[in-house]
């Protein structure tokens, strides 16, 4: 069963599988076109259990055990969704999107510009990203800029049980088809979340910690590593923002450039490959935007270029941590 | 695994050949050293001393063993997350797979891996792959190359019944009957894919679906090695001749969790259906129980196979523990050949 309200809103503390599950059971009570199918989400509520619960409160005709047909489930959806139903798809790896590969791509995303905007595709695919759960190379990819290059997607990256309440429900309502993507590491991290109905828009970054010195713009997994390093960094006087896009596009581009014009250095954070992948965009636009008020050149860190090993050593100097973090900005700051 | 030469063989009944008999107690032999490394697995996992998680092959040790006894060492497998069996029944050394799950630079992928991509040109072994299904394009083009360049090899595709769900295993199927390539695909049905029962998630027969593009398919009882064995030896024959691919349906069952993690699974099997194939169908139990009753070991000898596996497990633990983890700039190499 859903979560229910415990104290008063403001300081109920719930996860972030919790905050996605009740957006979910939420929008699911809303709206009765709006259907959950993937491996293993009814009875197993998935392997992360995020979804628990569900099946007993909407049943079997609306939260849908699949075999494992990614391309198949997803294409039913994009059919479903264009007349009449509002489907979820639970994609359980984000490494699994490349078997969904046309049905997003040539399919979901083209239909509505094609068809002269005549049909629309509202369907919502989540799916997880991250590295560092000794998964190896084919169970930890944080695959999200794919979808990102791709005219007609919306691509949204939560990184705090809020967000991923407010944001997951934003994504059902929207027309178009929209790719959640939820950090696996991230599922038992608990926040502040209202018990009732809310949703946050898509195309609006929030600043999650105010600063002067360096702008830090993180996304999803990244967002708490920025807000540690910019804790170690105030401990040497350097007052770090940390600014959190939400979603990838549509992009608040305004916002990222504002604190990097404030502050006049960047780095961008993405845990997917730092070549060709989101970090470059990020840090395009604000090299565009901010160029006059920069101090430095704007820094990128994002995956190392190598697909992620399973021996422990290896997979943690994958990823960018807080130490290393904190070592580049100290570098750019000068101290 | 070479099977150590004091067979725990007493006198072989007339009827049967002292090549079938040998080949029978290897088979026992190559069973109990599975179920004997999957144990030291799930001890390492309890004992927080593995990286991850690892899916148990228990209880369907028959498959993989009766079918590699088939191949000979330069033909071909591929393998699935569910890995450890085939790679070991293909002739993969304990003390390599140890290191590669534990992340060591001793292992088959210097710990790039870990247990669910192990492999080994060595052993014909094209890898494990963690993608469901991932596998049966390489399996069917390693068939194409046998074919090509005519050096007699065959290649089997290892995987789950969940598999089935995946396109692109019936893109393969199709391609390798029109070229008549020299692959067996091999289906494992241990009736549950994670979580949710088969019959929740495939329509229709499933033999039906081989027999659909005309391959040469068989269902066959995956607890019986030596029904394996001989389903498998006439298909990879026929597969060698030139006479196309095969499908092997084998009904199983796995013991443990869907990984080792997967501990309270009663809202998806019961503890009865458990136990009632661990005591009625067990391979390893089965085959002993039949030995012994054709007069071709005596109990103590199969125990004693046990025991010796069991010690060699612990000692190929030992050897990966104490190997070291690879070096931090060794992460960058590899990525191009
Ligand atoms: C394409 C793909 N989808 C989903 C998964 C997640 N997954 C891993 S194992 C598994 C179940 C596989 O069942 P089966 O093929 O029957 O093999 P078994 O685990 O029973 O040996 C699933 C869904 C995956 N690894 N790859």
């Amino acid at each position: 069963m859903p979560e229910s309200a415990v104290g008063t809103e403001k300081d109920r503390e719930i996860t972030f599988a919790q905050a996605v599950r009740e957006a979910l059971a939420e929008e699911m009570r809303r709206d009765s076109t709006v259907c959950i199918m993937g491996e293993d989400v009814a009875e197993a509520g998935t392997p992360f259990k995020v979804l628990s619960g569900l099946l007993e409160e909407f049943g079997k005709d609306r939260v849908i055990d699949t075999p494992i047909s990614e391309a198949g489930f997803t294409g039913l959806a994009v059919g479903a969704a264009m007349t009449g139903m509002r489907p979820v798809v639970d994609i359980m790896f984000g490494d699994f999107i490349t078997l969904t590969m046309d049905q997003m791509v040539n399919q979901a995303a083209k239909v509505h510009y094609m068809s002269g905007g005549k049909w629309k595709v509202p369907m919502v695919m989540r799916t997880t990203l991250g590295a560092t759960r000794r998964s190896a190379a084919q169970h930890s990819q944080s695959l999200h800029a794919w979808f990102c290059h791709v005219p007609g997607l919306k691509v949204i990256l939560p990184s705090t049980p809020y967000d991923a309440k407010g944001l997951l429900k934003a994504a059902i309502r929207d027309d178009n088809p929209v790719v959640f993507f939820e950090d696996k590491m991230m599922y038992k991290m608990k926040g502040n979340v209202p018990a009732g109905d809310y949703t946050v828009p898509l195309g609006l970054a929030d600043i999650k910690r105010t600063g002067e010195d360096i702008s830090l713009i993180a996304t999803s997994s990244m967002v708490q590593v920025a807000l540690g390093a910019a804790t170690m960094l105030e401990e040497i006087g350097i007052s770090a923002e940390v600014v959190d896009p939400r979603t990838m596009w549509p992009l608040d581009e305004k916002t990222l450039i504002e604190s990097a014009k404030k502050t006049s250095r960047a780095i961008i954070l993405d845990e997917g490959y730092e070549r060709y992948g989101v970090t470059a965009e990020l840090a395009s636009v604000i090299a565009t935007g901010a160029f006059y008020d920069l101090d430095a050149p704007v820094k990128r860190m994002g995956a190392m270029h190598v697909p992620i090993p399973f021996s422990p050593p290896l997979e943690d100097v994958t990823v960018p941590t807080e130490q290393t973090v904190f070592e580049a900005a100290r570098k750019m700051c000068g101290k | 695994m070479i099977p150590s030469n004091d067979n725990p063989m007493t006198t072989a009944t007339e009827t049967k050949s002292s090549q079938d008999v040998a080949l029978y107690l290897r088979m026992y032999r190559q069973m109990v050293a599975i179920r004997q490394f999957e144990a030291q697995v799930n001890d390492l996992y309890t004992r927080a001393l593995m990286p991850g998680l690892a899916h148990l092959y228990i209880g369907e040790e028959a498959i993989a063993v009766g079918i590699c006894e088939a191949l000979e060492r330069s033909d071909y497998i591929t393998s699935t997350h569910r890995g450890h069996g085939h790679c070991l029944a293909k002739g993969a050394s304990p003390n390599l797979m140890f290191a590669e799950l534990l992340g060591k630079r001793a292992g088959y992928c210097k710990g790039k891996g870990g247990s669910m991509h192990i492999a080994d040109p060595a052993t014909g072994n094209l890898g494990a792959n963690a993608i469901v299904c991932g596998s049966a394009g390489i399996a069917t083009g390693a068939a194409f190359t046998a074919k090509h360049l005519k050096n007699n090899r065959v290649a089997v595709c290892f995987f789950g019944e969940g598999a089935l769900g995946q396109g692109v295993l019936y893109e393969v199927m199709n391609l390798a009957q029109l070229f008549k390539l020299p692959v067996i695909y091999v289906c494992e049905n241990n009736s549950y894919s994670e979580y949710t029962h088969f019959l929740e998630t495939t329509a229709g027969e499933i033999l039906l679906r081989a027999t659909a593009f005309g391959l040469d398919a068989e269902d066959v009882d995956g607890q019986d090695v030596r029904a394996v064995h001989t389903t498998a030896k006439r298909l990879i024959d026929r597969a060698r001749k030139g006479d196309g691919p095969g499908f092997i349906l084998c009904n199983t069952y796995r013991y443990h969790g869907h990984h080792v993690g997967d501990i309270n699974r009663e809202y998806y099997r019961s503890k009865q259906e458990e136990h009632s194939w661990k005591t009625e169908r067990d391979p390893i139990l089965n085959l002993g129980k039949w030995l012994i009753e054709q007069k071709l070991a005596d109990a103590p000898a199969l125990e004693l196979v046990g025991n010796e596996l069991e010690a060699e497990m612990k000692k190929a633990v030992e050897f990966a523990v104490a190997s070291p983890y690879p070096d931090v700039s060794e992460v960058n190499e590899d990525v191009y050949a």
